[in-house]
């Protein structure tokens, strides 16, 4: 966890980035103690933010900020769940792939791609619609069209790496596939896996709202995604009442943010093409030079690899 | 004078033979999912604990003698046939362009229904896509070009706050302010209702009109994407010799950075265009919803919601068909454009 460490010591957004994730881990874990029951009808339907009411009341004629709180905590909760098992999937057949090549790895690698070109959300759309809805449909779906990205990353990583001495010497050492997957390849992708598992929760929830706004997730459940499926069913545009969509629709995008920012932190650290090539054109410029023409002769960007798009 | 980019390598005819097996190759890559596609699509009613047959007779509750059931599930082709027979017919009739019939638009074929649907789909995501492509590329090599410049500082880490937002979000968003309290566009929906469709000046104006910010909620949360990887590949050639060698012999620096530089930094961009397409296309049917505009989301959730299964699974296989083509087509065209890929292959 050092990289993390370093990336929230120097990079100010990652900062940032982690008081957003801090704030609405503690929201989820004691706001709904400390508020009421988020399907309570405590009041006059679609009212506007008042003192009584923080965030105004629903079509149905709840609380806003009580739904906007239980529903942090629901949401979250599929969105790190579903997170941590996309990144496991994808673990489990990229290293597999990688490391034990031959027609594991053809048979493996075909299915990644598959899944990669099919389009996820239709997919998803499609599944669940057969599944009881719930929150293990929408996460069950999300996970089966999430972990190809990462598999695909881990299993080309997980191909450099058992080319290494120490992966070589494990094997002259007599240990088997699953011991040295497991104990060699696996911990040498740590700091991967973490990145990604950053990814996968901010696709998860991000997914998941999508989901649940179209109704697939259960209905009566209080989420970000269902409160925005409630309030586009008690047209909530058309009466003007914003309160009912900007709470959860801006509570996603934060904490998505938040995710972002914490990655990119990452990023920075891990990645020393990115890390050497900001102080020196930033010193250039302080110095006058045309930085434009400079980068040209900056030797750190000159070799690197054309990173790939995610 | 031609830049020593991408045109060194010589395209005699022997490339021509490696080209066909490419293509043929990767058709048959393609032809392949479609087939998985295809399987999936026969094998979920199948294997699901709701199908169609079932959820139709509940759906009608005490309308319905429970003695309909078999003809119902026969009506979805689920009988009691062995499966690869039940399998042979549903792949006949794929081809023949039988998707079944739609129980939400009863009794419209699902195949009329998506075809009504998906010319409005291809506008929306189809103009978005290009839009944002273009834009976002621009950017990228402004910032780029311009390191450490006003746009190489703000407009990414602002795209990038943007970009976490969720589509239909952002819809619902410009939707409430532009269609509902400053009526500066229409609320939902492709065209004025009652319309007909004509090539005149007047309906084109009016649907791009209807389009202008659905399209735009796609661009506004996608543009970041586009940006910051044409910025990122652009920085890396702008350290390549052939730029140092261009800039060495004088060239002005607008044919160094657009001739030089953005051609050869382009090729990931366009590889990037066929991953782009999935997730487009998904952004593209959530923006349906939000402005009941009548493309192909718009159909599916209409299918979610009255349990039409045949309809959901046609605009599945539809969609999953039109991102396949479009994806041999970037990949023809990446290997057009790109001679290293013609090397390795």
């Amino acid at each position: 966890m050092s990289p993390l460490v370093e990336a929230f010591r120097r990079d100010g957004r990652a900062r940032t980035g982690l008081v957003v994730v801090v704030v609405y881990a503690v929201a989820a874990v004691v706001g709904p103690w400390l508020i009421g029951d988020p399907g309570a009808l405590v009041g006059v339907p679609l009212q506007p933010p008042s003192l009584a009411h923080w965030l105004g009341t629903t079509g149905q004629g709840q609380d806003v900020l009580a739904q906007l709180v239980v529903g942090t905590r629901n949401s979250l909760l599929v969105g790190l769940v579903t997170g941590v098992v996309v990144v496991v999937v994808g673990a489990l057949i990229g290293v597999v792939a990688g490391y034990v090549g031959g027609v594991v790895d053809t048979a493996l690698s075909w299915l990644t791609q598959v899944s990669l070109v099919l389009p996820g959300l239709p997919l998803a759309i499609v599944v669940a619609a057969y599944l009881p809805s719930g929150p293990m449909t929408v996460a069950a779906v999300l996970v089966l069209t999430g972990w190809a990205w990462n598999a695909r990353v881990l299993r080309s990583q997980t191909l450099s790496l058992r080319t290494r001495d120490f992966v070589v010497a494990a094997r002259v050492a007599g240990d088997g596939p699953l011991r040295i997957m497991a104990t060699v390849i696996v911990p040498n992708l740590t700091s991967l896996l973490f990145a990604q598992w950053m990814g996968s929760v901010t696709y998860a929830i991000g997914a998941e709202v999508g989901l649940e706004f179209l109704g697939l997730g259960d209905v009566g459940a209080v989420t970000w995604g269902t409160s925005l499926y409630w309030a586009a069913n008690d047209a909530a545009l058309l009466t003007g009442a914003w309160w009912t969509f900007v709470p959860a629709g801006l509570a996603t995008a934060v904490f998505a943010c938040g995710l972002v920012w914490i990655g990119h932190g990452l990023d920075e650290v891990t990645n020393p093409r990115l890390k050497s090539a900001r102080p020196w054109s930033t010193w250039l410029r302080a110095r006058g030079v045309d930085v434009g023409a400079a980068v040209a002769v900056t030797p750190v960007v000159r070799d690197a690899a054309l990173p790939e798009r995610p | 004078m031609n830049p020593p980019s991408s045109a060194t390598a010589s395209s005699s005819s022997l490339s021509f033979r490696s080209t066909v097996r490419f293509v043929v190759r990767r058709a048959g890559f393609y032809a392949l999912v479609a087939l998985a596609a295809l399987v999936l699509n026969f094998v979920l009613p199948r294997l699901m604990p709701g199908d169609p047959g079932t959820a139709l007779l509940a759906r009608f509750r005490g309308k319905l003698a429970p003695e309909a059931l078999e003809p119902l599930r026969a009506a979805f082709g689920i009988t009691d046939a062995p499966l690869s027979s039940q399998f042979a017919r549903y792949f006949v009739d794929v081809l023949h362009g039988d998707l079944g019939t739609s129980i939400a638009y009863f009794p419209q074929p699902v195949s009329s229904v998506i075809a009504q649907a998906l010319p409005w789909t291809l506008l929306l995501a189809g103009s978005a896509l290009v839009i944002s492509f273009t834009c976002g590329t621009a950017l990228g090599i402004w910032a780029a070009w311009f390191r450490g410049g006003v746009v190489d500082r703000v407009v990414p880490g602002v795209l990038t706050v943007v970009g976490a937002f969720p589509y239909f979000w952002v819809a619902m968003l410009l939707l409430y302010a532009f269609g509902f309290t400053w009526r500066l566009a229409p609320a939902g929906h492709a065209m004025t209702d009652g319309a007909s469709p004509a090539w005149s000046w007047a309906f084109v104006a009016d649907v791009a009109r209807h389009a202008a910010l659905p399209v735009a909620s796609i661009v506004v949360t996608s543009l970041g994407g586009w940006m910051l990887s044409m910025r990122n590949v652009m920085i890396t050639v702008l350290g390549t010799d052939v730029v140092a060698l261009a800039r060495a012999k004088g060239l002005s620096p607008v044919r160094v950075a657009l001739v030089y530089a953005a051609r050869n930094a382009l090729l990931p961009q366009v590889t990037g265009f066929g991953m782009a397409l999935g997730f487009v296309v998904g952004g593209a049917l959530l923006t349906e919803v939000v402005f009941a505009y009548p493309g192909q989301g718009y159909v599916l959730v209409q299918a979610v919601r009255s349990q039409d299964y045949p309809l959901l699974q046609g605009v599945f296989l539809v969609l999953t068909f039109a991102v396949l083509v479009a994806n041999f087509v970037v990949d023809v065209v990446v290997r057009a454009l790109d001679p290293r890929t013609q090397e390795s292959a």
